[in-house]
């Protein structure tokens, strides 16, 4: 079969799959594998392919959700416009924190984002009028039914895939890149690095604010404690791409599903689902030190040591 | 007017002046090389040229524009490009990746950008190389993808931090014949070298510096019968 | 006139005895920085790690947590050791992509240090019903015609004199020993520092356990004046980078200056804006050291020098 036809006959699975009559929970599973992709690509794009590691996703993820949240509590207002909303809420935050911690080098913006992510969950939590604090938003569900959700995601995660694509092959790509390898070669060749980091951060928070859009749009209820969460989103979001792969277009999907299932699975254990932090941290660090491009990214080395293995 | 002009440059670090009043030009066309034992300044003088340092005092003009103090991006914009003496390539991307990224400076779309590569990996002798990452490439490629590179921003002036450092004997005459076809589409060239053979036979001028100070200026001739340059950096040698 | 006076003097002598252990916080962090280049995001998970072991040394055994100080340091030391050679030292040697696994390792080993103390301890507040810790000295006690009245709170004002004492017994460690004088140089030069014939891998491996001992110190002086839960330790890890970078990334005198500034502005926050705030101003603190001062207090410290 010709190779060029697998990622239409992958869309069309992706497409039919609600059809097949099932579950609610596996379809459940499905919805939040595929936010969780769209949210790990957009990290990727920032810390993978940008060299740029972001420790505060969450802060993206959150602003989003209570821009889908705030609209529909306070103006009766469709939480689907939310989504649109949040494009120059969110772009405004990264460009800010763009403008602050990018012309820096060193660990400044790993510290800034991780701030940046608790400062915004105080905030929420404090500014009782406008977010209701730690009593959270409980929205109106537009549909009972869960399939009309997996397409909304689905459309967004393959938007995002393909957005990504384009990008990586284009100029910004390839200056996206330049600056991950050196920056002080990227920037002697007359690439703009304050910039153009400032641009791959726009893009990837925007993506965020989606997903967290959309979480609100389906959960129907958010508090700052889970949007702004440090270990629930914006370590989650890092694990999807480790684990997945750092800097490839599939990583953040195989980690993605990887990952909801994983979380579900210990979660349903009894005496263990309490510590599941503690599995994702191990988990984590045996990442990094066996596996730290990933399943996808270090496919030959896994290859490799699974031949070692077989013949012996 | 010279095309670059160093005005009476100065750069300190930490009470410690890596260069002091250093005033020179580079004329439009010609090759001018810096010599200078090591640790005289030759690189400190590049990286305050390039924008990676504001020089404390003095200035620098290129075309007549004051560039000291611009980032190193705008000054490449403006035309003028430069490689490191400890290579820095873009690890992880194949040699035409890499030529690729600072083509798209100069060029619109991608096809174009791959062009202008291409174009310059065979007049570099890489083209063979391109589609190697450029992690694994031997160090005497590796300097010549610093060239490629630069060259690939089209500049009007290129400054080379010792790219012949630690080249074998074929691939010294390879590098040497690029240099002069650099010079030959009439790109303007300061480099840095220790290799006096090459120095001597390749330049129209070159500068002295011993201590951050400008020692001498002159033609190879001139530098070669100089008696403070035979004392502070070819006594050893010559 | 004098009352407000009053406030502002007892809300300035809080700040600086809180600076004071904060200080000891941001000089384990910054050494670390210093010499490994990493930002270690678990230096408050270690610090909660060492205030439980000094918990429960109290609870079981009855020993005092300024007595604990002579046990629960050098553990800590030998953990932070371990931390260094069995897992960052590994990944130093990983070829990735990302830049700063080591950093996304360290926040790997503080979600777990901080979910076990959960799992183990629950995450009910803690404190150790110390007999001294409402001890209070009045100034007027000391000096009868004072015309403000301060108090010191006993505790508080031991643990700050421990904290200067280890900070002296720091200095000279990094400054007359040939330990330290390695540690100072893998800081400053790694290869230079490899070349003089520094073994640089296992100078990492002791500033590591160094800087764990170093905050398991400030933990054991915390303890008889402040709470302890398990997320205590996020918090000190985001309190100890925000004095690192107000000090200047790696610069030891910085972190001491810093802990000082961060203690003085966090008492200030509370007593005029409000206690809920206070954390909050860490922040503000942290935005603004970053547009105006990215260099840190250590930057000051330098271009004066060039003055001179």
């Amino acid at each position: 079969m010709n190779k060029k036809y697998i990622p239409f006959i992958l869309i069309g699975a992706l497409l039919v799959l609600p059809q097949l009559g099932l579950s609610s929970y596996v379809l459940h599973i499905l919805i939040l594998a595929l936010m969780w992709a769209t949210a790990g690509m957009a990290w990727n794009l920032l810390g993978g392919y940008c060299g740029q590691v972001s420790f505060g996703h969450a802060a993206f993820f959150g602003m989003g959700a209570y821009c889908a949240g705030l609209l529909a509590h306070h103006y009766d207002i469709t939480p689907w416009l939310g989504f649109l909303v949040s494009v120059p809420v969110v772009a405004a935050l990264a460009l800010v924190m763009g403008f602050i911690v990018l012309r820096l080098r060193g660990p400044y913006f790993v510290l800034a984002t991780l701030a940046i992510g608790e400062l915004l969950r105080i905030i929420a939590e404090n500014l009782v009028d406008l977010t209701q604090g730690n009593l959270g938003v409980l929205i109106r569900r537009t549909w009972v039914d869960k399939d009309p959700y997996y397409y909304v995601i689905l459309a967004l995660a393959l938007g995002t895939y393909f957005l990504i694509q384009r990008i990586m092959a284009s100029r910004w790509g390839y200056y996206f890149v330049a600056i991950r390898e050196d920056q002080d070669a990227a920037e002697s060749l007359g690439i703009n690095t304050t910039l153009y980091k400032t641009i791959a951060l726009a893009i990837s928070a925007v993506i965020t604010g989606f997903t967290g859009a959309f979480y609100m749009n389906y959960m129907g209820y958010i508090d700052p404690q889970i949007v702004f969460s440090l270990g629930d989103i914006s370590i989650v979001m890092i694990m999807v791409v480790m684990v997945g792969g750092v800097a490839t277009p599939l990583g953040p999907w195989v980690g993605a599903v990887i990952m909801v299932i994983l979380a579900e699975w210990i979660r349903s254990l009894p005496v263990i689902g309490t510590g599941y932090q503690t599995l994702f941290g191990i988990l984590l660090i045996v990442i990094i030190i066996f596996l730290p491009n990933g399943l996808v990214g270090d496919l030959p080395k896994i290859k490799r040591f699974f031949k070692k293995e077989v013949p012996a | 007017m010279s095309l670059l002009e160093v005005n009476q440059m100065s750069m300190f670090f930490g009470g410690l002046a890596a260069l002091s009043g250093v005033t020179f030009g580079v004329e439009k066309g010609e090759i001018l090389a810096l010599i200078g034992p090591n640790g005289a300044g030759k690189t400190t003088l590049f990286n305050c040229v390039n924008g990676f340092y504001k020089p404390t005092l003095g200035t620098v003009s290129f075309r007549g524009q004051k560039i000291s103090g611009l980032e190193p991006h705008v000054v490449c914009r403006m035309g003028l490009a430069r490689t490191f003496q400890v290579v820095k390539p873009l690890q992880r991307m194949s040699v035409l990746d890499n030529v690729i990224a600072s083509a798209f400076l100069r060029t619109k779309t991608r096809a174009e950008a791959v062009d202008l590569a291409t174009e310059i990996l065979e007049f570099t002798g890489l083209l063979e190389d391109r589609d190697v990452i450029s992690k694994g490439l031997p160090l005497g490629k590796r300097k010549r993808l610093e060239i490629a590179r630069a060259l690939a921003t089209k500049p009007e002036m290129i400054l080379l931090d010792e790219s012949f450092a630690g080249l074998n004997p074929a691939e010294l005459d390879v590098s040497i014949e690029i240099i002069r076809g650099i010079k030959a589409q009439g790109i303007t060239i300061m480099i840095i070298e220790h290799h006096m053979k090459v120095i001597m036979s390749i330049s129209d001028r070159i500068v002295v510096l011993n201590y951050g100070q400008k020692i001498a200026e002159g033609s190879p001739a001139d530098i070669r019968a100089n008696p403070l340059v035979v004392e502070a950096y070819l006594g050893g040698e010559a | 006139m004098w009352v407000q006076a009053e406030v502002f003097l007892q809300t300035l002598v809080s700040g600086l005895l809180l600076g004071g252990l904060y200080a000891l916080i941001g000089i384990g962090m910054t050494l670390i920085l210093g010499v490994m280049k990493i930002i270690n995001l678990t230096h408050g998970q270690l610090m909660m790690v060492a205030m439980y072991l000094a918990f429960w040394l109290f609870t079981l055994f009855g020993i005092d947590p300024y007595l604990s100080l002579l046990i629960v340091p050098p553990l800590m030391f030998a953990f932070g050791m371990g931390i260094q050679k069995f897992l960052v030292n590994p990944v130093l040697r990983v070829e990735s992509i990302l830049p700063h696994n080591q950093v996304i390792l360290t926040v790997g080993i503080g979600m777990v240090l901080q979910n076990l103390a959960t799992l183990f301890f629950t995450s009910d507040y803690r404190s150790i019903p110390v007999g001294y810790a409402s001890t209070v000295w009045y100034l007027t006690d000391l000096w009868r015609d004072s015309p403000v009245e301060l108090s010191f709170s006993l505790p508080w004002v031991v643990s700050f004199m421990l904290a200067v004492v280890i900070t002296l017994m720091l200095w000279f460690f990094l400054a007359k020993t040939d330990t330290g004088k390695s540690i100072r140089a893998t800081a400053q030069d790694r290869d230079a520092a490899m070349l003089m014939g520094v073994h640089v891998g296992w100078m990492r491996v002791i500033t590591f356990g160094l800087g764990s001992a170093l905050v398991a110190a400030a933990g054991c002086l915390f303890i008889p004046i402040y709470y302890l839960f398990p997320a205590l330790g996020s918090q000190f890890t985001l309190i100890a980078f925000v004095i690192t970078i107000l000090g200047g990334l790696g610069s030891t005198i910085g972190a001491i200056l810093g802990g000082l500034l961060l203690g003085v502005f966090e008492s200030m926050t509370a007593t005029y804006v409000g206690m809920g705030w206070a954390p909050a101003g860490r922040f503000v603190v942290f935005v603004a050291a970053l547009v105006f001062l990215p260099g840190g207090v250590a930057s000051l410290l330098k271009r004066r020098k060039l003055g001179k």
